[in-house]
């Protein structure tokens, strides 16, 4: 079969999938918690409960503070000792409430069975509701909150749903391992936002270096009408939103615009599945799944079912027992993840893994001279220029900076991966992106 | 202490030294026929022009700039190379030298070294040798394949050479103009590294195979000239614009394949790079059919890297979601 996938740049990435073959494994329960009130982009929620309070598993600790936000839940049974501003992994200071874990009891409403629920019962309203409730955001990194995403808005039509199964993040197996385990759930998630969207067209995106998945995919989407599987070159970035709108679809989403002025909703699988989760098991999103690895600085790699607020030294723990060889904790993957300031910083609704890098990986190679030999510009999935960029910027250009169409570059960090000389490029388009917002004031 | 940077994490292997390293490979072919064609001249050529040129920036970047010197990029070697390909077999030193000093000093390190020349350093050496040593420069020792310790150097005329001052269109009344086959092989007169057209392709497969330059820039290059060139030779029909022979002698092989494509000196987009690529072919065919110089290759690409910045941005790449301007 064909291999879809986009036009414009690109890398083949030594993507080091070395835990793909990892089943996921239940990472057990810290003693403390730290979680997030603000884990999605938009206003921070509201807390609901205050020190001492007892909560269980599912308990709503924060509620969504208007459209753009997200209710948060507590992911452990135990006491409130602490609510404060706590440093996250982004190295800001975030409002987190602390929980001391006492047992793991969870809220009597949260089906616990492991058995599948097909039947879609909610209505579409109830669904978005339900999405709500459960305080479901873009799990696979961008943090935007799903209720918005499963509501259409006035004057706006949708005829795809894309399910993004391609994870072409270097390092990461979450996405890929959900796929192959609870293939089904996700299929049945894909059919719910069928559902609330009022369609029926539900694509379910993989690239080809999940071949289990892709297998077990292809197979359950055959019950199933409207839910189809895609199959795309392995690719970086393929799994850009705009990237795989054009590979699915052939659309290509305007700058400044959205997917959806394309007809198209792009869900991560871990959302949708989440999605399935909340909806036939009324469970809200407390838990999710997160590869620890790394090649040198994690002897013991691994899938985990972890719950938010865990510790990253927790999970850490687990798949290292030389922590001297660590040099670098990144939440994410190795081109797009955030290199974070200390190891017990907490894992988020986001956090699809976490990587580890020895000091020597860690340290990042003197940059050297441009040569001008445009692998930047060439390997853009957005057709920028990064040289460009990066001379406007030193030049404080602000003329030429306008001309450049740098709001469109989605940060996918190709560019400063490409380069032989090192320059990091990546950099100077984030920069140039501050300059521009900061003239549109 | 945990280390803290920016996304991305990781990096390509690939670094400013392997490309150059990958360049120095795949000009090995050219090398190795260059050696074997003209001997001992050779050599002493390009052991002179390398030396010189990592000499030159080597001193440049420790005793005038007080920095790190950049040779360690291999950059200059490649230079170097590229230079000696450009000279005559048994170039006398001290010149070839003075090609190295205005190919590195002025050409490159003046400029602000590698990336910020404007023209091929190694093209600027030749150059200023041609015009300011025309005789050394136009002294083609003969062929004498495999025949590597044969010091004593008949000269003669290059293929194109003889082209020029044609004066018959019977091709029984020019002996002197070798095969096709040793055209194509290189064991022809020229300079080192040009003679051979099939060594040129190897290294330019083996360029393309390592994903260090795309097609674009030498095929349109010598498609253009071929063109401009056959068209030329149907209207006239003299020999002497016989495209094959203009295509396989002289330095349009090597001009388009490792000349043209120099990073630094060309064009950052790929519409840029054929614009380019179609002005070199074009700016050849008019110095090699109307100018008075045999050859055409090397000013046609210097006047070109001229307007890389204009082609530069004239020719910019469509962003996603937007329409071509």
């Amino acid at each position: 079969m064909e291999l879809k996938t986009f036009p414009m740049g690109g890398i083949h990435l030594d993507k080091h999938k070395i835990t793909s073959d990892k089943p996921i494994k239940e990472a057990g329960l810290p003693e403390i918690v730290y979680i997030p009130i603000k884990q999605h982009i938009g206003a921070p929620s509201k807390i609901k409960v205050q020190k001492g309070d007892k909560v269980k598993v599912g308990t709503l600790l924060a509620d969504a503070d208007g459209i753009v936000s997200a209710d948060v839940h507590s992911s452990v049974s135990g006491e409130v000792i602490k609510i404060d501003d706590i440093v996250d992994a982004d190295a800001y200071l975030s409002t987190m409430v602390v929980i001391k874990v006492e047992g793991d009891e969870f809220e009597p409403t949260i089906d616990q069975s492991h058995e599948i629920k097909k039947e879609i019962t909610l209505s579409a309203e109830e669904i978005v509701k339900k999405i709500r409730e459960s305080g479901i955001v873009g799990m696979g990194g961008a943090g935007y909150p799903t209720p918005i995403k499963a509501t259409i808005p006035e004057g706006k039509r949708v005829n795809t749903l894309i399910v993004n199964g391609i994870e072409c993040e270097a390092f990461l197996t979450a996405d890929d391992r959900l796929m192959v385990e609870r293939a089904e759930e996700i299929v049945i998630g894909a059919k719910i936002l069928n559902k609330a969207l009022g369609i029926q067209n539900a694509i379910i995106a993989i690239d080809e270096n999940k071949p289990r998945a892709i297998e077990i995919m292809k197979k359950i989407t055959r019950k199933y009408v409207g839910v189809n599987v895609r199959v795309c070159e392995s690719k970086y970035p393929q799994g850009a939103e705009k990237q795989l709108i054009k590979a699915i679809t052939g659309r290509e989403v305007p700058s400044g615009k959205l997917p959806i002025d394309v007809h198209c909703i792009v869900q991560n699988v871990g959302t949708v599945h989440a999605i399935y989760e909340a909806v036939q098991k009324n469970k809200p999103l407390f838990e999710r799944i997160i590869t620890v690895t790394g090649d040198n600085a994690a002897e013991n790699p691994q899938n985990f079912r972890a719950r938010i607020g865990t510790p990253a030294s927790f999970l850490i723990k687990q798949v290292n027992t030389h922590p001297e060889n660590i040099g670098k904790v990144i939440f994410g993957g190795g081109m797009m993840g955030v290199s974070a300031v200390n190891m017990d910083a907490p894992v988020t609704k986001l956090t699809s893994g976490i990587l580890l890098l020895n000091d020597e990986d860690a340290t990042k190679p003197p940059e050297t001279a441009c040569i001008r030999c445009a692998r930047c510009a060439d390997s853009c999935p957005m057709g920028l220029r990064p040289f460009a960029i990066a001379t406007a910027i030193r030049n404080h250009d602000n003329k030429e900076l306008k001309q450049l169409h740098i709001m469109d570059c989605i940060e996918c960090g190709t560019c400063s991966f490409i380069c032989p000389a090192r320059i990091p490029l990546l950099d100077y388009c984030k920069l140039g992106k501050m300059e521009i917002r900061k003239q549109k004031k | 202490m945990l280390k803290l940077s920016t996304a991305p994490h990781l990096n390509t292997p690939t670094t400013t030294k392997g490309i150059m390293l990958d360049v120095i490979i795949a000009l090995m072919p050219a090398l190795i026929v260059g050696l074997l064609v003209f001997g001992m001249g050779a050599l002493q050529v390009v052991i002179t022009s390398v030396a010189g040129c990592v000499l030159f920036e080597y001193i440049i970047c420790r005793y005038f700039l007080k920095s790190n010197p950049t040779t360690g990029d291999l950059s200059a070697i490649v230079t170097g190379l590229l230079l000696a390909f450009n000279l005559p077999s048994g170039f006398p030193i001290s010149l070839t030298l003075i090609g190295c000093f205005v190919a590195i000093v002025i050409a490159k390190m003046a400029f602000g070294g590698i990336g910020k020349n404007i023209f091929n350093p190694a093209l600027v050496g030749r150059v200023f040798l041609f015009i300011s040593f025309p005789v050394q420069m136009t002294t083609w020792p003969k062929p004498q394949a495999f025949n590597f310790m044969n010091t004593d150097m008949e000269t003669g005329a290059t293929t194109l050479g003889i082209l020029k001052h044609l004066k018959t269109n019977d091709f029984a009344q020019i002996p002197e103009l070798p095969s096709y086959l040793n055209m194509f092989i290189g064991n022809i007169g020229g300079c080192i590294g040009e003679v051979s057209a099939l060594a040129i392709l190897l290294g330019f497969v083996y360029m393309l195979y390592r994903r260090i330059i795309s097609w674009h820039i030498p095929v349109y290059y010598v498609a253009t000239f071929m063109l401009l060139c056959s068209i030329h030779w149907l209207l006239t029909g003299e020999i002497r614009h016989e495209p094959l022979i203009h295509l396989l002698s002289g330095g349009l092989m090597l001009g388009a394949v490792f000349m043209a494509t120099d990073y630094t000196t060309s064009p950052m987009s790929k519409n840029g790079r054929i614009a380019y690529a179609i002005g070199c072919g074009i700016l050849t065919y008019v110095i090699r059919f109307y100018g008075i110089y045999p050859e055409g290759v090397s000013f046609a690409i210097l006047i070109m890297n001229a307007f890389v910045p204009l082609i530069d941005s004239t020719f910019i790449p469509r962003v996603f979601g937007t329409r071509r301007k």
